[in-house]
């Protein structure tokens, strides 16, 4: 009976820390009012979070876009379609490459520093010390940081998306011979504002919130030392990839199933 | 002192419980604090005393007691209020707990700029003013990774006083700092508490700088109060705990020994029959 037992006891761990985690998205999103007089809060970490990810974003969508007008050219040409090529690598990157790797790519890159940032401030007792100073940390640390993620995401998906569309261009008209006003105007025929570009920026929204909620929660639940900061960050990466990939599903089932 | 019991105390600790899981840290303590008074907590690495602090902050509950602060229960009270108390309080972390993304000057200036509407040009005289009572208006533009750890403490202790707080709970305000910064940190911390008004709690257990500049010592172990008076009361007490502890004796109530079996058995069992008696 011990296995049952430990089931248990993982199960119960689990809901304990999603109901945690719950009543701190609570906290956060009720303390983002605060922020509005102090909208330098915000920008800065917009900055960080945002801005300094634009290299990996960029050079991903590039070498993502480049790929998807080589695979996308190959299966094609069988067809004699190769001129549908644009809406092809428009439609999968604006549907659903652009908003998941974004947010994977986001995952490590700007998840993994928000919590180890916030997990060492915890160690070092910079939060026990602002809660001292009647400064409420999940207001003044946790609050701008997420709703920075949560305006970053569709904006990175967004230069992702335009990234790799020119990355399957230069492949396809330049490398390939694609027809160059082909390329483009099947792609502004066959792409929907709504059915796709603005289903693409709801995805990345969801995927933004969700993200840095699970970024600054594994920070700020953290066991304040060496080892448990680096085991939060751990989980931050593993536990974004796999929300995002199975909320990806259920957002396409949604937006996309033909039922 | 000699009014200990004329007046109201600013602490008043009463019936104190506190258990960490299935730990009891506390069970039945009682302790005031004197307004204008520097009070020590004493007592061995183990015994709570960082956990007491955190009590009368606020940021722990107990199970059972209250803990008066100026007149408020810090256990029962509302979380604004509380914030409000605390505008009143500072707190000296054991290793500073600076912000390290910001500047000295930034850092002292972090609770004005939090609570205050201030202009600039006065947050400035504010932290340039509390900087130089510590002796480190020079150092405004260093990063609080440029900083020694006494440094960093002396940083934290202007930056606990930029409100003008009431009281300012010191955690273990001397552990791992050399002669000097040791000798600023105790003459810091009474001419602080005596040039402005303050009352001070000192957590330590570093007997000759505590006792020193204490005028009143609690010494806690096993989750009680087992002595306290001035440091002259203690050196005189006849309680064997309260020798053991101010003379650093290795044996006496607190055991040398972790409890163990017998010695000498312990020794002639060998492990693989002790392994069979066990199995």
């Amino acid at each position: 009976m011990d296995w049952l037992q430990a089931l248990g006891r993982r199960g119960l761990g689990v809901f304990e820390r999603l109901g945690r985690a719950s009543v701190l998205l609570f906290n956060i999103i009720g303390g983002l009012h605060t922020l509005v007089p102090r909208p330098a809060l915000v920008t800065y970490q917009v900055f960080s979070v945002g801005v300094l990810s634009l290299v990996i974003i960029v050079v991903s969508g590039l070498f993502v876009g480049m790929v998807l007008g080589l695979q996308g050219y190959n299966t094609l040409v069988d067809f004699g379609a190769e001129e549908s090529l644009g809406v092809v690598v428009a439609l999968s990157l604006v549907r659903e490459l652009g908003p998941v790797v974004t947010a994977l790519l986001f995952a490590g890159r700007a998840g993994s520093a928000l919590t180890a940032e916030i997990g060492l401030m915890k160690a070092t007792e910079q939060l026990s010390a602002m809660e001292m100073m009647a400064v409420d940390p999940v207001r003044r640390v946790l609050a701008p940081r997420f709703l920075a993620g949560f305006v970053s995401m569709p904006l990175l998906a967004a230069i992702f998306s335009a990234v790799g569309v020119t990355g399957g261009y230069f492949v396809g008209v330049g490398l390939l011979g694609v027809d160059e006003g082909a390329y483009w105007s099947q792609m502004q025929d066959r792409v929907d504002l709504y059915d796709d570009i603005m289903n693409g920026v709801v995805k990345s929204l969801v995927f933004g919130a969700v993200a840095t909620w699970i970024a600054v929660f594994e920070g700020y639940d953290a066991v304040p030392t060496s080892e448990g900061v680096s085991r939060a960050t751990t989980r931050t990466v593993v536990q974004t990839a796999l929300a995002v990939l199975a909320l990806d599903f259920i957002l396409t089932a949604l937006m996309f199933g033909e039922y | 002192m000699a009014n200990q019991d004329q007046q109201q105390p600013l602490v008043e600790i009463r019936n104190l419980s506190f258990s960490h899981g299935s730990r009891k840290i506390f069970d039945g303590v009682d302790i005031d604090i004197h307004a204008g008074g520097v009070t020590a907590i004493m007592g061995p690495s183990g015994t709570g005393k960082t956990t007491l602090l955190r009590l009368i902050g606020g940021q722990l509950r107990p199970q059972t007691g209250t803990i008066l602060v100026d007149g408020e229960d810090v256990t029962r009270i509302r979380r604004g209020r509380l914030y409000q108390l605390r505008k009143r309080m500072g707190m000296l972390f054991q290793n500073g707990a600076l912000l390290t993304d910001m500047s000295v000057f930034d850092n002292v200036a972090y609770p004005l700029r939090e609570h205050t509407r201030l202009p600039e040009s006065m947050v400035r005289d504010l932290v340039l003013m509390k900087l130089e009572a510590v002796g480190l208006r020079g150092a405004r533009d260093l990063l609080p990774s440029q900083l020694s750890g006494g440094m960093a403490r002396r940083v934290a202790l202007a930056r606990a006083i930029a409100l003008d707080p009431m009281m300012i709970l010191y955690d273990e305000p001397f552990t791992g700092q050399d002669p000097i910064s040791m000798g600023v940190l105790v003459r810091l911390i009474r001419l602080l508490n005596d040039s402005i008004g303050l009352t001070s709690i000192v957590v330590s257990h570093d007997i000759a700088e505590t006792a020193a500049i204490a005028d009143y010592i609690y010494l806690l172990s096993g989750g009680k109060v087992v002595a306290q008076g001035t440091s002259a009361e203690l050196e005189r007490s006849d309680s064997a705990w309260a020798q053991q502890f101010l003379q650093g004796l290795a044996d006496g109530p607190v055991p040398f020994h972790y409890p163990a079996r017998d010695y000498a058995e312990d020794l002639l069992t060998p492990s693989s029959v002790a392994a069979a008696a066990r199995g």
